[in-house]
């Protein structure tokens, strides 16, 4: 009989993954791809909706159609997943058998776990970019705001593309410069982190940027309450930060239904497997991939790119019965837009931070590493073509490999420093 | 670097344990003094032994919302117990490395 593969979730990771293992077997194997709605968000442009850059409408397409042929789609929501009996429980009650089940459910805004922050004033003085309808009504919200406090806060990690909220501070501070008021506008980004990004290098370059274009950095506060009618954050340690405008990334956990399976998450939802190999610990035919592992690496799509080849082959070594590979080495590969039409590119995994050189080639690049320049602007813009076009399919990107090469980057820093001052 | 501990452990500019299995328990009280928490409680020691076992464990220490919603101790006396970065400086107090957000 044929195995039957089960893929929880059609987003970024999910359809990656069904649409390279219907490559590699063909009839062999029976795909199916379950997802609650045929809703399919291109994440990264959410970004560019709030200032106009983006039609929100465009980023959208149904989910089936990014499904190569073969692969069978249902729209269903999951209760949970009983590991043991090899079997995913619908809520409408009927049970579906697997042989193999790829967890590809990504991360889930839990806006309501931070007290106050879903109460009054929420979708106008206070909204996040990390949805359709939040993007859009920030958009709506940015067109009338002519002067005060701009808070961008990041509650606490993990979040979805975390340097994210890092190019929303750099994209307004081009979007009230272009409308002649930035002098009227204060912009502050709040982090829980104790630096504008975890990794020094990084971290030195961003900070740069940040204060080159006078937006404050409030350091380690741990949003405990937000005060919409008031206009406040409340840090655990009862800090405050007053805010007009506020621009929340919420926290994130993984999907429901991965905390009502026995043994599969951690304490946030996010399903605990090998980070090299991307098996689960709960059961040896489960696999994740994307935002829904707890792998230490970011969440973003280059991640799940990546992690498609290790996946994919381990996948069929275990249909085999061979022994699994530990291939994924972390690799993350980030644009970040700095406004006025340029961006930086970083590039690193699970032991290199991101460093300057040059991507993909050494020294030919044609892309410069940690540091802002147009073309990685270009590249940023053209990514959204490759992302349906290249990624979604399944297909390697020409020149970039799915383990990190060190070549071209400049590993002096490194060994330098090894934390955040 | 080393410490003013009696037994030389290696620490990073920051104080925090370049190799975990160098703690001991009895270190616990020098570290928390270091870091003005005066005396340790059984508060405490539940906070510092949910970090290591969790470290051990999993490879990386918990944050701040993982200590709040898994330790028993919930986040505001996590506030009171480590003040200002109770998952720092927790960690510290335990022996094992910064905990790192994943970015």
């Amino acid at each position: 009989m044929r195995p039957r593969i089960l893929i929880l979730g059609g987003g970024t990771g999910g359809t990656l993954a069904a649409n390279r293992l219907r490559k590699r077997c063909g009839e062999t194997a029976q795909i199916t791809v379950i997802d609650r709605d045929d809703r399919h968000v291109y994440q990264p442009g959410l970004l560019f909706v709030p200032f106009g850059l983006a039609d929100p409408a465009k980023l959208v397409r149904p989910r089936r159609a990014q499904l190569h042929d073969g692969i069978e789609f249902r729209l269903a929501e999951v209760e949970r997943i009983e590991t043991a009996d090899n079997t995913v429980l619908l809520s409408h009650g009927e049970t579906v058998p697997y042989d193999v089940l790829v967890i590809a459910s990504g991360a889930s805004l839990l806006s309501g776990e931070t007290e106050g922050l879903t109460g009054e004033g929420w979708r106008e003085r206070m909204s996040t970019f990390y949805t359709l309808e939040g993007a859009t009504a920030l958009r709506d919200a940015l067109r009338a705001f002519d002067h005060g406090r701009l808070v961008v806060n990041m509650v606490d990690l993990p979040v979805k593309c975390p340097v994210a909220p890092l190019e929303f501070c750099f994209l307004a501070d081009w979007h009230f410069k272009q409308r002649g008021i930035r002098d009227r506008i204060q912009i502050e980004y709040v982090t829980s982190l104790d630096g504008a990004f975890t990794k020094a290098t990084c971290n030195r370059e961003l900070s740069g940027l940040l204060s080159g274009k006078g937006i404050d950095v409030i350091t380690e506060f741990n949003t405990g309450e937000v005060d919409g009618a008031g206009g406040r954050l409340i840090s655990w340690d009862d800090r405050e930060v007053p805010f007009d405008l506020l621009v929340a990334i919420p926290l994130h956990g993984g999907a429901e239904f991965v905390g009502r399976s026995t043994g599969l998450g951690d304490e946030l939802g996010f399903v605990l497997v090998d980070r090299g190999t991307l098996q689960a610990t709960a059961a040896s035919n489960v696999f994740a991939i994307g935002d829904a592992t707890n792998v230490p690496t970011s969440k973003a799509g280059s991640v799940a790119h990546f992690e498609g080849e290790t996946l994919v082959a381990n996948i069929i070594r275990y249909l085999e019965g061979r022994e699994l590979k530990p291939t994924f080495d972390g690799h993350t590969n980030c644009f970040i837009e700095t406004g006025f039409h340029k961006a930086l590119l970083i590039d690193f995994n699970y032991e290199t931070e991101p460093l300057p050189g040059w991507f993909p080639e050494p020294r030919l690049g044609p892309l410069p590493l940690l540091r802002e320049s147009r073309l990685n602007h270009i590249g940023k813009l053209a990514f959204e073509w490759i992302y349906w076009h290249v990624l979604l399919p399944g297909r390697p990107i020409p020149g970039i490999s799915a383990q990190m090469r060190p070549g071209g980057k400049r590993l002096v820093a490194a060994t330098m420093e090894r934390s955040i001052r | 670097m080393t410490t003013t501990l009696e037994t030389p452990v290696e620490r990073d500019p920051e104080g925090f344990f370049v190799h975990p299995e160098q703690w001991t328990e009895a270190m616990a009280p020098d570290i928390a003094r270091e870091s003005g928490i005066g005396e340790l409680t059984d508060r405490h020691w539940q906070v510092i032994n949910f970090m290591r076992r969790a470290y051990l464990e999993n490879g990386t220490a918990p944050s701040i919302r993982t200590l709040g919603k898994a330790s028993g101790v919930p986040i505001k006396e996590l506030y009171h117990l480590f003040p200002k970065g109770p998952a720092k400086l927790a960690a510290k107090i335990a022996g094992i490395p910064k905990p790192r957000g994943c970015i």
